[in-house]
């Protein structure tokens, strides 16, 4: 039977397929604080709750370092557990992330990427995800809603994986996505179950085979834990494609860990995460309607970072741009730059790569702006040291 | 029965904690759970690769006990509920340390929102683990590394917060005070707590050897001393109604258990004699205040 074909498509913001997901997904906890713009997540599931249609316990914790410390201890018990937030929030759970990866549990995560205070401001950019990107957690940008209503799926079933054990964190930007209503196919309570199926991961805190869980280690024993959650890091990758395979079988639909416009062909190509990648390869096309040769490579799987793809998708260009949607302040380039730059090294690539900065604070980034930053990859001058700030007023 | 916490840890000869633990423990089922703050008591039984826990424990953080409880009361209930398993009883331990201040806020949100567990805190009075630094629940008068004792200084100037106050304050169902010089009364409380239907507190006085400066075999007759000055009393409050469980008609002198405790002793200078008095008031009137709050909240409410 083709899904496609059944499902109707339906009306939903970005928060309410987060939401809409969690439901379908048999998750047993969510414990969540709200943060603007990730609110309607958390009252969509009350609403649930309250309509008897989520099952699980919803925990109103008191703040987001308590979300993911509860997060943890339901974890613990075997259970599938969720939790949502952004911004500042995320900023405050920081500690209890690098805890939850520590303790391999596999903890999903929608957020709403909302830019870091001071200066306070609601609307989106990277800085929030960017600030935890070494925390050990699996990092999904979504560019649309029916992607964000598919990965928050996906990434269950890539957690729990006993392979991973990693939790997983999507990103979407705040208002730009989040509060945005577009067309979603859901896929069925009945077909979702079944893939995402029960929990069958260890249930650590177990009566019956009593274990102690964050003992103090030492030099001699850290290192080898970390190295356990890099390998786990690894192979997440190669069950990602395992995973986006039995869900096509499902769906109909596949994002990969990249996605790769004209990259074959192109001179120059543009490198991007989350909703601009839309944006941006929209322009690419308008440019190549009119003769030019651009290509775009969308980065979905941001942890870990697909190295092998990113450079045979590069690998024939002769410049690069990679955007940015945060700045790592003091550092040569963007945080996605950065990478970028890093696995063009270690292939012995020495391809200029400019690395632009774009749509902080939610500034906007249009069509427009998108041509002027394939017109920009053809000014040699802008490849400086330094990120070029794109779109700051003078 | 195996012992819930295993002899072999490396808590000091005479800590008062590892009593408060096992005696918790030993009144408690043998299912039950553990959630543990980062302290003496946590970083001394889980040296890796060892663990000196016969039971379900889990440790991640300072501040967030009381929420890890919360997830695990959580995800029991929530597995129960398909017929996945069955809920068992979680127990949280904390210092004074990680329940007075930076634990406060987990305490209050776990509290309000009725999650069944019973909070132990274990209070030592400082922040024992990393070197006796004061604490909220160090004692007015009490020297440590962060209140010293000098020319200028008679230790800690601020109170030690009413703690009994602020859980009672979120109207659980049972909050009380312990001591482990007082075992029978402790284990008597800690059952009573896991037989209610939502959150519940113990506080228990747990002598430090290191950092209230005694000998480490007196710990036990510390515990008792506290009691036996009004320093400690010893109460529980079961839906708003207050009682003393070990009632001290006939306190022994202020200054026994100050001259016991080098923490104190200063305090025995005439340069300190009228912050010695005070403290006497203080101990004698927080006594008073708790017999006074028996009597009042015994009475029914007529309207």
């Amino acid at each position: 039977m083709n899904v496609l074909e059944k499902s109707k498509p339906v009306p939903m913001l970005g928060d309410e397929a987060v939401a809409e997901a969690v439901k379908e997904c048999d998750v047993d906890v969510v414990a969540a604080y709200p943060i603007t713009p990730q609110t309607i997540i958390v009252e969509e599931l009350a609403e649930f709750v309250a309509n008897g249609e989520f099952k699980g316990q919803f925990i109103p914790v008191e703040s987001e370092h308590s979300a993911m410390s509860a997060c943890l201890g339901a974890s613990l018990t075997g259970a599938r557990v969720f939790t949502a937030t952004s911004s500042q929030g995320l900023a405050l759970m920081h500690e209890m992330l690098y805890n939850v990866s520590g303790l391999r549990l596999p903890v999903v995560m929608a957020v709403a990427n909302r830019a870091l205070s001071a200066p306070l401001v609601l609307n989106a950019d990277h800085s929030d995800m960017m600030g935890s990107r070494d925390s050990g957690w699996i990092q999904l940008y979504a560019e649309n809603v029916e992607e964000i209503y598919d990965r928050t799926i996906q990434m269950f079933r890539l957690s729990e994986d006993a392979r991973v054990m990693l939790p997983s964190a999507l990103n979407f930007e705040g208002f730009i996505l989040s509060h945005d209503m577009e067309a979603v196919r859901p896929l069925g309570g009945e077909r979702i179950r079944k893939f995402v199926g029960r929990p069958k991961f260890e249930r650590r805190l177990d009566p019956d085979r009593p274990s102690t869980f964050g003992a103090i280690s030492s030099p001699d024993t850290y290192y080898e834990f970390k190295m356990q959650q890099a390998e786990a890091m690894k192979s997440a990758l190669g069950v990602f494609k395992e995973v986006e395979k039995e869900f096509h079988a499902l769906s109909g639909r596949k994002y990969g860990t990249v996605d790769a416009y004209n990259t074959d062909q192109a001179d120059t190509i543009v490198v991007v995460n989350g909703c601009s990648a839309g944006t941006i390869r929209a322009a690419a096309r308008v440019l190549n309607r009119a003769g030019d040769n651009v290509g775009v490579l969308a980065i979905k799987m941001y942890r870990p970072f697909p190295t092998n793809e990113v450079v045979d998708h590069l690998r024939d260009a002769e410049s690069i741009v990679v955007m940015d949607r945060s700045v790592s302040l003091g550092a040569p380039s963007g945080p996605l730059a950065e990478d970028v730059k890093s696995a063009l090294a270690c292939a012995g690539l020495e391809t200029p790569v400019m690395s632009l900065v774009y749509g902080i604070g939610g500034r906007d980034f249009s069509l427009e702006d998108g041509k002027k930053v394939f017109a920009l990859a053809k000014d040699k001058g802008s490849y400086g040291a330094m990120p070029l700030m794109y779109g700051v007023k003078n | 029965m195996d012992e819930p916490l295993a002899p072999g840890h490396r808590l000091c000869a005479g800590c008062g904690a590892s009593v408060a633990v096992r005696q918790v423990l030993l009144a408690a089922p043998e299912d039950t759970i553990v959630a543990n703050a980062t302290g003496c008591v946590e970083v001394s039984t889980t040296v890796y690769p060892q663990s000196a826990w016969n039971r379900p424990w889990v440790h991640s953080a300072f501040e967030n006990t009381a929420a890890v409880a919360s997830g695990i009361e959580a995800g029991f209930k929530a597995l129960a509920n398909r017929g996945e398993g069955k809920e068992h009883p979680v127990i949280a331990f904390g210092g004074d340390g990680g329940t007075y201040d930076i634990g406060m806020q987990a305490l209050s949100g776990a509290l309000e929102r009725g999650h069944r567990f019973l909070y132990v805190c274990y209070d030592n009075e400082a922040y024992m683990n990393t070197g006796i630094q004061r604490s909220g629940g160090t004692p007015k008068g009490a020297w440590t590394t962060t209140s010293q004792v000098g020319k200028a200084g008679y230790g800690k100037t601020q109170v030690k917060k009413d703690l009994m106050g602020i859980v009672v304050a979120h109207r659980v169902p049972y909050a009380a005070t312990a001591s482990i010089s007082h075992w029978k009364d402790l284990m008597t409380k800690v059952r009573k707590a896991l037989a209610q239907d939502g959150p519940t507190f113990l506080h228990v006085l747990a002598p430090c050897t290191r950092g209230w400066r005694f000998e480490m075999s007196k710990t036990i007759r510390m515990a008792k001393l506290a009691v036996d000055t009004r320093f400690f009393p010893l109460y529980e409050v079961e839906n708003g109604v207050y009682r003393i469980t070990v009632p001290v008609t006939s306190p022994k002198p202020a200054e026994e258990y100050i001259k016991a405790q080098g923490r104190y002793t200063h305090l025995l200078l005439p340069q300190w004699a009228s912050e010695l008095d005070t403290l006497k008031k203080e101990v004698d009137g927080n006594y008073r205040r708790i017999e006074r709050l028996s009597q009042f909240t015994a009475q029914p409410i007529v309207s």
